[in-house]
């Protein structure tokens, strides 16, 4: 186990040493956020009526731009194929890296989705609910990302087709989760986006895991 | 740890080896060229000259022997790239990694062509291209998993690596795109309480039935023979990609 | 220097390796036999295949054509050190915090991190940015994370790489004990190594796969 607190600790001290790029990811999180209502117009009932939406997808574009980080400096530098033979299984590691991508990523969203529910006239009910959703959405979108990321660690310019194959699977979380602020039957949305996020969890540690072995260095 | 290697010679092994599968296969190529062709002469003929046209829908019913197959092949061909992904990652079969590469581009051609026919039914029947309804949702974004997959193939410069990785990106989505009709099902409902149209709906005719049938067969049978020649193809690029290779190796010694 | 016999009987063996990228063998019909306190140089111009086959020998990359085998290894712990070329440290770890999360991952089963890093010639440098330490330097702290983690078999890449006479000696005496501790190294390079006791040493010169 200790291996794995080792892991866990290495994960976040390079990302909390990171220069920034938590700050970066929550800024870019509030900009797409903020600059709906220039696009839509600033009318209260029409941005509170799109709001979970809008916060959403800016969730969800935010999570694809911290993906870089999860594998690909490790692969540049060689630690990959010194990480496969450690003690530790690699879907070990992989579990590692995915929690850690999760805390430095989807909590500093969640902990600045009020400034977007201010701006985007979200009333404190649906805020609540937004709250609950993307705590319970964002494991699932940063395990189908790890399985991106994973799968297009050894192509040089992957960073550009990695959202394109998680985009589609993504697909599911993004109705669930609007759909457990939005919709009349919220309750089975929350239940179907955290049976969602458990099952993503389950299988991303191996998927990506087995794609990373594939990816001969 | 033992790598064993040693090839064991039996014929799945034999038919592992590119060379010795393209051998085996050519002579099927042109019975299943012509077989396919008779069966969209056929079909065609039915769905044209006899079958009736739709009560309501009129002659644009005839669209149906089309995109029905389509759509159904918009699957098949998913499962056809899943068993091979399978036959790469279990058995590392190597003309899985063919058929896994070939599918790819003809699973999103059928997947295109069955949401164009689906847009052109849709625009007399229910007076628009797009709807946005459980099934042409969610065989949308079955044509963005084949397209991600057509670019991914394009991303790997190393073909035989690639196979691998892909396989299991093919198989997470063979997982997911249960959840997705789902969900896309749920959320449709969801914002369109009743439905516009069943494809499904009444009880088909014997007369409709005939021809959907043999129209089928020919989607199916054109795709294999497609399907074929693309794996043919495939082995015969990477040979060239090996014998550059080699002439680069030979051109630096 | 004692002799202290710390691993169990292993024997490496290879016969008929064929090792390559994209299907495309590099070097072909490789063999050789290696058992405790023994180490095998594998020479040969660039492009021979010489990173392919510690690649292939660490299972990173699938064999085309042959066997290895590691007979005696402890089929449920790693047996195996890879050091590639690459040294895989961290810019933004001290140099202490980087061996030691290695030294956890792989076990701590060898030396104390701070007495690895006095051992590479890095003893003061403990506190530092791993980012500020130079080409020598860090392949210095790539050696140490051999010594952190006892593992009888040592696959090196270039170990010699970057590093100035007396790093050449470093490894030379590293060598030396781990082969009297009755470990095992297979290592590629181009730059000569001396052992105490050259009987240990083996040479396989590596040919382009025709």
């Amino acid at each position: 186990m200790s291996a794995f607190a080792a892991m866990l600790r290495r994960e976040l001290r390079l990302s909390l040493r990171g220069g920034g790029d938590v700050l970066t990811l929550v800024l870019f999180f509030i900009i797409v956020g903020a600059i709906v209502p220039f696009a839509v117009g600033p009318d209260r009932t029409l941005l509170a009526a799109i709001a979970p939406g809008i916060v959403w997808i800016a969730a969800f574009l935010a999570m694809l731009l911290g993906l870089e980080r999860l594998f690909r400096p490790d692969h540049e530098d060689g630690a990959l194929v010194l990480l496969r033979q450690a003690e530790l299984p690699l879907s070990a590691i992989v579990a590692a890296k995915l929690i850690v991508h999760w805390l430095v990523s989807a909590v500093p969203l969640l902990l600045a989705t009020p400034v977007l529910a201010v701006l985007l006239a979200m009333d404190l009910d649906s805020f609540g609910r937004t709250m609950i959703s993307l705590a319970l959405g964002t494991p699932a979108l940063a395990a189908f990302g790890a399985i991106g990321a994973a799968v297009t660690v050894s192509i040089r310019r992957g960073g550009l087709i990695a959202p394109i194959l998680i985009a589609p699977l993504s697909i599911p979380v993004l109705i669930f989760g609007v759909g457990s602020i939005t919709s009349p039957q919220s309750s089975a949305a929350t239940l179907f986006l955290a049976a969602l996020s458990l099952m993503a969890l389950a299988l991303a540690p191996f998927a990506a895991a087995l794609a990373i072995s594939s990816a001969e260095d | 740890m033992t790598a064993d290697t040693e090839p064991k010679l039996n014929w799945w092994n034999r038919l592992a080896n590119p060379g010795q599968f393209v051998a085996w296969t050519t002579p099927l190529l042109w019975p299943l060229t012509i077989l396919t062709a008779v069966l969209f002469v056929l079909g065609l003929w039915f769905a044209f000259f006899n079958s009736p046209a739709d009560y309501q829908m009129g002659d644009t019913v005839r669209i149906m022997y089309v995109h029905v197959p389509n759509a159904w092949l918009s699957q098949f061909v998913y499962a056809t790239m899943s068993v091979s992904a399978l036959g790469t990652l279990v058995w590392r079969h190597p003309m899985a990694d063919v058929s896994m590469k070939a599918a790819a581009p003809l699973g999103a051609l059928f997947t295109a062509l069955a949401l164009f026919t689906g847009a052109l039914w849709g625009r007399p029947t229910w007076g628009t291209f797009w709807e946005w309804d459980g099934r042409m949702t969610s065989t949308l974004v079955l044509l963005l998993i084949y397209l991600g997959l057509v670019a991914l193939w394009r991303a790997f410069d190393d073909q035989l690596r690639a196979a691998r990785i892909i396989a299991v990106f093919t198989l997470v989505g063979a997982i997911n795109i249960p959840i997705i009709k789902f969900s896309v099902d749920w959320w449709s409902t969801l914002h369109q309480p009743a439905s516009v149209f069943r494809p499904d709906g009444p009880r088909m005719p014997g007369s409709i039935l005939v021809p959907l049938f043999v129209m089928f067969f020919a989607f199916t049978f054109l795709f294999l023979t497609l399907h074929l020649k693309a794996m043919h193809t495939e082995v015969k690029r990477r040979r060239v990609m090996t014998l550059k290779r080699r002439l680069a190796q030979g051109g630096s010694a | 220097m004692t002799d202290r016999q710390v691993f169990s009987p292993l024997r490496l063996s290879a016969s008929g390796l064929s090792c390559g990228r994209g299907g495309m063998a590099l070097s072909s019909n490789i063999g050789f036999d290696l058992a405790n306190g023994q180490a095998l140089l594998l020479r040969g111009p660039n492009g021979t295949g010489k990173t392919t086959l510690l690649l292939t020998l660490a299972g990173v990359i699938a064999p085309l054509a042959g066997t290895f085998s590691a007979e005696g290894a402890d089929p449920d712990s790693r047996w195996l050190h890879y050091c590639g070329h690459r040294n895989a440290i961290k810019a933004r770890l001290t140099v202490l915090e980087d061996l030691s999360f290695w030294a956890e991952l792989n076990g701590p089963t060898g030396m104390a991190p701070l007495e690895a890093l006095a051992e590479v010639g890095l003893g003061k440098l403990d506190g530092l940015d791993a980012g500020f330490l130079s080409a020598g330097q860090s392949r210095r702290l790539a050696l140490a994370r051999l010594l952190v983690s006892l593992r009888p078999v040592w696959l090196l890449d270039e170990p010699t790489a970057a590093l100035d006479t007396e790093g050449h000696a470093l490894v030379t005496r590293l060598l030396d004990r781990h082969l009297g501790m009755g470990g095992l190294a297979i290592a590629a390079t181009h730059d000569p190594i001396t052992l105490s006791d050259p009987t240990r040493l083996g040479v396989l010169q590596l040919e382009r796969a025709s």
